[in-house]
């Protein structure tokens, strides 16, 4: 859904020039090469400026949302059912943590592996069909993951799994202080992160670009569409389980709010605030709204409504989200 | 073991006219969101939170006006009909030449402003409101059970209106005209038909649909907020199972689901919460585009 911005974009914007730092190594331009060093600067300084959980929650769902965008922004699929990897990947990491006895990295790392599984059968089930009807049956899905969740003995029901503990990475460095944690949760992250865009980047990511563009020719031209759309898709997947199993470590908890569908939704507004398929965008995006939801929780319900008026606000008249119109006042890519 | 059958079967009938009951609601739902599928290449998220407007309407035209479930049958879908012509023609309208995924979006957020405003005025707990005084009483004695009077309403009310609903596409000029709109709107514009006009009121129409199924709601689960959001998401299984294509599809594959979710319910009630899932799941795997789809 990217496709009709993207594909006019290049035109509007100045030759690319080259890279910064040797930062190009990793797929960036000029303008995407000072913006990660802001946001590696951010990253570095945050934790002494701003309270260290709400930054952990921060990189937890900004991972979350390049996963996403990975789909939307680079393949043209919108999920509707993100939640069930993020969800479940943040139970398995809290029971792996909890009941298993795992280290915090290999917590984590199941709640990756789940995720990957869940993404290869809900993808190899939902890539059958195109458009609104992927949307609907990834969400569809996702509610058949949350019954789950709802039923199965080992996630509580409607406790969840409380008292997670954080454990000592490598069974050698105590990450009960927040901030040993967040240098944890900022690696997680960061290499989400820079593998995303890595991908973006690869010739798998070029034939993804031209899957979204139009898939008929990338078809062909030889390309096996499905099976790239599933190897995307169970990416996707694989990294929102580790932003889901990282969030219930950071917590200690793992609830049924996170395979819930008004989480789905909630990282679909996150990606289209910041800019869908832009690098940045879901990091922007996620920043503001978990922003949002720290300054307004008082007004309880009302949160609701006001990313109800952010989601139609977006569509009618932003569309290109905050990522996307600055790039385009700066004519540059981010 | 066939005693044994016979025997469950009789004691699950009760859910199992519940199912039927339920697929009164998949059937009028899918059938909207066909309905508005098939004119404006949208799929109606808002659907869920405009049902739940309906019977809320309903409960407010009693409590508030003093105005009776026979009236407000046609009232309410009249009233959030004209809702939707707000929604249609102020926010909808501006998407048709973007990706149709746009709609699903901005319909998505409709439903979490309305569903969020009535949790606000009303809470999350539900309000009550009874059956009309000609469908209470005593259930119907049918011998082998006992059938309460409105249920057995809804169903029949669904059907009457879904098939109110094929005689208006099939048999009408104006459904003849919506149907040439959806093969080719600009030829249609061509002639003379005020296509603008029409593709609104086809989403007033699908909306009243929805209304129409939260009055029929409205006396038997309790009113609240939330009562829609969960029920669009089966619908939208229902959906991609009977395919958009046709309406007497939508209302085969509505009633036969809820049927095969009550049945369910009486031999593995466990899995009775996602049984229409996992069929989704098979369908796909079979027949992508679903039973009634056109590939």
């Amino acid at each position: 859904m990217a496709g009709g911005h993207a594909s006019t974009a290049p035109a509007m914007l100045a030759p690319e020039a080259p890279g910064l730092l040797g930062l190009s190594g990793l797929g960036f331009n000029r303008a995407q090469s000072i913006a990660f060093l802001v946001m590696l600067a951010a990253l570095l300084v945050g934790p002494f400026l701003l309270y260290p959980v709400f930054l952990m929650k921060l990189l937890c769902f900004a991972l979350f949302a390049c996963a996403f965008n990975l789909l939307i922004g680079y393949v043209g699929l919108l999920s509707f059912g993100h939640a069930m990897f993020f969800g479940m990947g943040g139970y398995v990491a809290a029971h792996a943590a909890k009941v298993w006895g795992l280290t915090p990295e290999l917590a984590i790392l199941a709640g990756g592996v789940v995720g990957a599984g869940l993404g290869v059968v809900a993808g190899w089930i939902a890539i059958r069909r195109q458009g609104i009807y992927f949307a609907m049956i990834t969400l569809a899905l996702a509610q058949m993951v949350y019954f789950f969740c709802l039923q199965a003995p080992f996630t509580g029901g409607e406790d969840g799994i409380q008292r997670v503990p954080r454990g000592a990475l490598l069974g050698v460095v105590d990450l009960s202080r927040d901030m040993s944690l967040y240098w944890v949760v900022a690696a997680v992250f960061l290499a989400g992160f820079l593998l995303i865009n890595r991908i973006v980047h690869s010739p798998f990511g070029q034939v993804l670009t031209a899957i979204r563009e139009n898939e008929p020719r990338a078809t062909s031209l030889g390309y096996r569409t499905d099976d790239y759309k599933l190897v995307a898709f169970t990416l996707s997947a694989t990294l929102a389980g580790i932003a889901g199993g990282t969030k219930a470590l950071l917590f200690g908890i793992a609830t049924l709010t996170d395979v819930y569908w008004a989480m789905s939704g909630e990282v679909v507004l996150m990606t289209l605030v910041g800019g869908l398929g832009t690098v940045f965008g879901p990091v922007v995006g996620a920043a503001v709204i978990v922003t949002m939801q720290n300054y307004l929780a008082e007004f309880g319900a009302w949160v609701t409504v006001i990313q109800g008026v952010i989601f139609v606000a977006c569509v009618l008249a932003f569309r290109a989200g905050v990522v996307g119109e600055l790039g385009r006042v700066l004519k540059v890519r981010l | 073991m066939l005693e044994e059958l016979l025997f469950q079967i009789e004691l699950g009938l009760p859910q199992i006219v519940l199912g039927l009951v339920n697929g009164a609601f998949y059937a009028l739902l899918s059938l909207g969101l066909a309905v508005i599928f098939g004119m404006l290449n949208v799929i109606n998220f808002a659907h869920g939170a405009q049902f739940m407007m309906g019977a809320f309407v309903a409960w407010m035209l009693l409590n508030w006006v003093g105005i009776g479930y026979w009236p407000a049958l046609v009232l309410s879908p009249l009233i959030v009909g004209a809702f939707g012509v707000l929604i249609e023609k102020t926010m909808i309208s501006r998407l048709y030449k973007l990706d149709h995924l746009y709609g699903l979006l901005l319909t998505f957020g409709l439903a979490l402003i309305i569903e969020g405003i009535f949790r606000n005025q009303f809470g999350s707990s539900g309000l009550p409101y009874a059956p009309p005084e000609a469908l209470g009483g005593p259930p119907v004695d049918l011998g082998f059970m006992f059938l309460p009077k409105y249920r057995l309403w809804v169903v029949v009310a669904a059907l009457g209106m879904s098939l109110a609903t094929w005689l208006v596409i099939e048999k009408t000029r104006l459904g003849a005209y919506l149907r040439a709109a959806t093969e080719n709107a600009a030829l249609v514009q061509a002639f003379g038909v005020n296509v603008p006009r029409m593709v609104t009121l086809t989403y007033a129409a699908g909306v009243g649909l929805a209304a129409f199924a939260g009055v029929l709601a409205a006396p038997i689960y309790s009113v609240n907020p939330q009562m829609g959001s969960s029920l669009i998401i089966v619908v939208f299984a229902v959906v991609v199972i009977g395919g958009m294509g046709s309406i007497l599809g939508s209302v085969v594959t509505g009633f036969g689901l809820g049927l095969v979710e009550g049945l369910t319910k009486v031999f593995y009630p466990e899995a009775s919460s996602t049984v229409i899932f996992v069929i989704m799941a098979i369908v796909l795997l079979a027949r992508p585009a679903g039973l009634f789809g056109r590939a």
